[in-house]
């Protein structure tokens, strides 16, 4: 046996979808997790309810890395149709289980293989006939814990809480999981280097995913109306905020103060998003891109006649239907431009778990306060994956109604207003909203040219002056959205730009770099759109700006280099797009080859 | 010195003019304008105030007349056959005010046909009036989908295609008060609305609403002419508000008179013509549609009202204040729930 390895490989478990594979990986991802190692899991799962293969995989990292790597060192497969590609996968001096039914050729000698009786052992557990297929999940969570040294503990631990302390389903599991235990304790020998131990890396986080977490930062933003479209990997976030909504946020007789409605398309949830909008709710849609592409003439509606709305995009890969279940960056300039003529959207770009919370409050904030669309860009990555991430905190600042006048505020105005004049010189004009009883409260909205006062009109110079005021309070947008995140290196010569779920691969890739001699990088996160001041000063600091996005086309570069024409000679791509999240070394490479052209 | 006449108010202490809208923009003549009228004096005879109301429209000519009646009304014209789902969003800001959307039949029964629907099966309380004239006025004059087989129109040759019934699509959505009239018959519609008015839940009234620049010829079932001479009411409908006291005589005998009783304790009264007709029978108002269209009827009246039904905001139990009123510590879960939330994550 070579040298051990300890917390710092990669496992992959193949199954076949809608065998209930799900809760044993993450079970697996839990119990490692409480162990204190750092880890991630990413489930590569086909658009399917049952039967074709898919893929979990998950990282244990000493040195907390969380992106996604291609190497597997430990590789458990129970599908005979992925067998052969699986078996291929496993690095050389790897570990490779299978389940021992599978009668197929085994030609590596290079690889440790450990054959598992999961269809014996699952029998031998003590429950019905019906459940016996998904205890045979539990098979490999047992054989994992006995050959890598996973304590079972923490494996209870997650049973409970997946089972929600429901003592039967955790006590049949965990005993399916210790037979195993005991099994490959009596009859595999190890002769592979994998294994883990305890740690204390991961007391100050907490493990959800990104659509769970959107939900809950927008329950605490005081989310008052979502009407959402069935759409992976979208619907959770619809879903959790029907899990949430009724326990945080109903009074003390038991009556609601949100309401979350299923719509008959995208289209018509935008709409109803932004009649809640307009009637004064803080109001949300979520979706992903096919939907987005649905929104587009209400995108422009509310852009135009500046109704406060909050739309998510769980981003998946596109064009078209595109791999539902696969993850990509690719919505981003959709977003950006949405609907037609001329404008630009406010877009939120959240880089974590954490930050999909942060931006679920500060979203309703945003659009409250500049009465406009806020895109919100998650992916499935960040959406539907489990990440360890620090605790959600507690918003910092007050609900942000913006410009609003009630019955009061128009009597001290005798009445007088305009909806739509810039009073301020922020672009931002005031608002009513219905049930203001005031006789002068009353507007009339509309998608058509318009005067200060919500007039139809079709005079030249009115048009135009409205258009130059909404690009005005998109300048104002670019000093109330999130700034980016930066981080600075001393001589740094290259400076890196990426945003959202990448963040993991790219921070490493920086290591990695830095490890293989290159010049030092500085890194900047985007946070939102439009740029802010930052951004700017960052991009012309730097000899050259790496943009690093998963979409083919650099969208992000598109962007920028339309925002800041001089500067786009510095800008060099490494985007890269095939439905998985970025890995480190690809990134890593990506800039390695250009540095050295 | 003379002293101006006293102006004629109602009991919120408003003139017919606090009512009015904008001056209309739509063709002499256009049956879509003697429904504003209407919708005008129903307002103004049932003492709503106007603050009390909000307009929504979608996309055409029908959809630009909510700027012609209730200025003092919050509107929204919005995209072309969405109305249905920015009312249905808006129908939660406040539920105390009440909804009257316009529509067309092209944006109702072309483009907006599955919005329309789903708006309906949810029994969203909203007014929803189809200004049906069979014919696109805006873009010119094109076949909408309520138009006949057979119609000829200038320009566009003869229509191919059957038509879209409103009511039968309400009827088999599940709508709760389905009702047709002719803009010609301005009586019927103003005692249609106020029924409408107080219906618990989606009220859609189809009313033929002539085009006099497209689609005016006397042989077209969306004409002024085809319809004073095939209009066939089911019944004399008046509508009694809650308060008031119910006097049935002289013509109103018993025996020929049915009374619906409306959710908020008013009452509709629908006198017996030729037939009688029971509109809380769901399939008399199948059977009466499927004849009308077989004899070349053009029916109307209440074809069908069911007042027992939850609307889409009640099935939702919100609190009574209206949601737009509410403020951040009704809003924000308190700041001890946070620990608990990240005690419910793994």
């Amino acid at each position: 046996m070579t040298e051990k390895v300890i917390n710092d490989f990669s496992i992959t478990i193949a199954t076949v979808n809608g065998s209930g594979s799900q809760t044993a990986n993450v079970t697996l991802l839990r119990a490692l997790f409480k162990m204190g190692i750092p880890v991630s899991g990413k489930n590569l799962f086909p658009s399917n309810i049952q039967g074709l293969p898919t893929w979990y995989t998950i990282r244990v990292s000493k040195d907390g890395y969380i992106a996604r790597r291609d190497e597997q060192e430990v590789v458990v497969t129970l599908n005979p149709v992925s067998f052969a590609r699986d078996l291929a996968s496993v690095q050389p001096g790897g570990a490779f289980f299978y389940a021992d039914d599978i009668k197929l050729p085994i030609a590596r000698s290079d690889i440790s293989i450990y054959p598992i009786p999961v269809t014996q052992l699952a029998r031998a557990a003590n429950v019905s006939p019906a459940l016996r297929d998904y205890i045979a999940n539990m098979v490999y969570v047992g054989i994992l814990a006995h050959m890598l040294g996973i304590d079972m503990e923490t494996i209870k631990q997650a049973l409970s809480f997946h089972f929600k302390g429901k003592a039967q389903a955790i006590d049949s599991n965990f005993s399916t999981v210790k037979t195993a235990a005991d099994w490959a304790a009596q009859n595999l020998k190890k002769n592979d280097p994998y294994s883990v131990m305890q740690m204390d890396s991961t007391s100050d986080f907490v493990m959800a995913d990104g659509n769970t977490a959107a939900a809950l930062g927008a329950i605490y933003g005081g989310l008052q109306f979502a009407a959402w479209y069935p759409i992976t990997p979208a619907s959770t976030l619809a879903e959790s905020l029907n899990v949430f909504l009724p326990q945080l946020r109903k009074t003390t007789d038991g009556k609601q103060t949100y309401a979350v409605l299923q719509a008959e398309d995208e289209l018509a949830a935008i709409g109803m998003a932004i009649g809640a909008g307009w009637g004064g709710l803080r109001s949300m849609t979520s979706t992903s891109g096919p939907g987005i592409s649905l929104m587009a003439e209400y995108a422009g509606l509310a852009y135009f006649a500046e109704v406060p709305v909050v739309i998510w995009d769980v981003q998946r890969i596109g064009p078209s239907t595109g791999l539902p279940t696969r993850t990509a960056q690719g919505d981003l300039t959709e977003a950006y431009f949405l609907s037609h003529g001329d404008k630009q959207n406010i877009i939120l770009l959240p880089g974590s778990v954490q930050e999909c919370f942060e931006f679920g409050w500060k979203a309703l904030d945003l659009a409250e306060h500049l009465q406009a669309p806020v895109f919100v860009m998650s992916d499935l990555d960040l959406g539907m994956n489990q990440w360890m991430t620090k605790p959600f905190e507690y918003p910092d600042t007050p609900l942000e109604r913006g410009k609003i006048l009630w019955e009061a505020d128009l009597e001290e105005l005798n009445g007088i207003w305009s909806r739509y004049k810039d009073s301020d010189g922020d672009g931002i004009p005031f608002r009513t909203v219905p049930g203001n009883k005031h006789p002068s409260s009353a507007w009339f909205g509309r998608g058509t040219g318009h005067d200060e006062n919500a007039r139809y009109t079709e005079d030249a110079s009115t048009w135009e002056n409205n258009m130059a005021r909404l690009k005005k309070k998109y300048d104002t947008a670019r000093t109330l959205v999130p700034k980016p995140v930066i981080e600075t290196a001393k001589g740094a010569t290259i400076g890196i730009i990426a945003y959202g779920s990448t963040e993991p691969a790219v921070e490493e890739a920086r290591v990695l770099l830095k490890q293989a001699g290159a010049p030092k990088t500085a890194f900047l996160r985007l946070r939102a759109l439009p740029c802010t001041a930052q951004v700017h000063d960052f991009i012309k600091k730097y000899e050259r700006i790496y943009i690093v996005e998963a979409n083919r086309d650099g969208q992000l570069r598109q962007i920028l280099s339309a925002v800041l024409p001089d500067q786009a000679p510095k800008f060099r791509s490494a985007y890269h797009s095939d439905g998985l999240p970025l890995t480190a070394k690809w990134v890593k490479e990506a800039i390695l080859a250009q540095e050295e052209k | 010195m003379t002293t101006p006449a006293p102006t004629q108010t109602n009991k919120a202490g408003l003139s017919k003019n606090d009512y009015r809208g904008l001056p209309s923009t739509l063709c002499q003549g256009c049956g879509h304008n003697s429904i504003a009228n209407q919708i005008i004096t129903v307002c103004y005879d049932l003492d709503i105030v106007p603050e009390e109301i909000m307009k929504f429209s979608g996309i055409g000519c029908s959809s630009k007349s909510p700027a012609y009646f209730l200025n003092r009304s919050f509107g929204f014209n919005g995209l072309h056959g969405r109305m249905s789902s920015l009312a249905t969003g808006a129908l939660f800001a406040d539920k105390s005010i009440r909804a009257i959307g316009i529509s067309g039949d092209g944006d109702t029964a072309s483009i907006g046909m599955g919005g329309f629907k789903h708006m309906v099966r949810r029994n969203a309380p909203i007014v929803y009036i189809v200004e049906n004239n069979g014919v696109y006025g805006l873009t010119k004059g094109q076949f909408s989908a309520t138009a006949e087989i057979g119609l000829d129109l200038k320009h566009q040759g003869i229509n191919q295609y059957m038509p879209v019934d409103i009511c039968m699509e309400a009827l088999t959505s599940n709508a709760t008060f389905v009702a047709r009239s002719f803009a010609g018959d301005a009586k019927q519609v103003k005692e249609l609305l106020k029924a409408a008015l107080s219906h618990h839940g989606v009220a859609v009234l189809d009313i033929i609403s002539p085009c006099v620049t497209f689609n005016n010829q006397d042989n077209a079932i969306h004409s002024y002419t085809w319809g004073k001479d095939h209009e066939a009411p089911l019944h004399e409908i008046s509508f009694i508000p809650a308060l008031d006291e119910i006097e049935l005589q002289g013509e109103f005998a018993e025996g020929t008179v049915r009374e619906v009783c409306m959710h908020d304790g008013s009452t509709v009264l629908l006198k017996k013509l030729e037939k009688d007709y029971d509109p809380t029978n769901r399939a008399n108002a199948f059977q009466m549609l499927e004849s009308a269209q077989l004899n070349n009827w053009l029916v109307t009246g209440l074809l069908y009202i069911d007042e027992s039904k939850p609307t889409l905001t009640e099935t939702f139990n919100l609190v009574d204040t209206p949601l737009n009123r509410l403020a951040e510590p009704d809003l924000r879960p308190a700041r001890e729930t946070i620990e608990k939330i990240n005690a419910m994550m793994f």
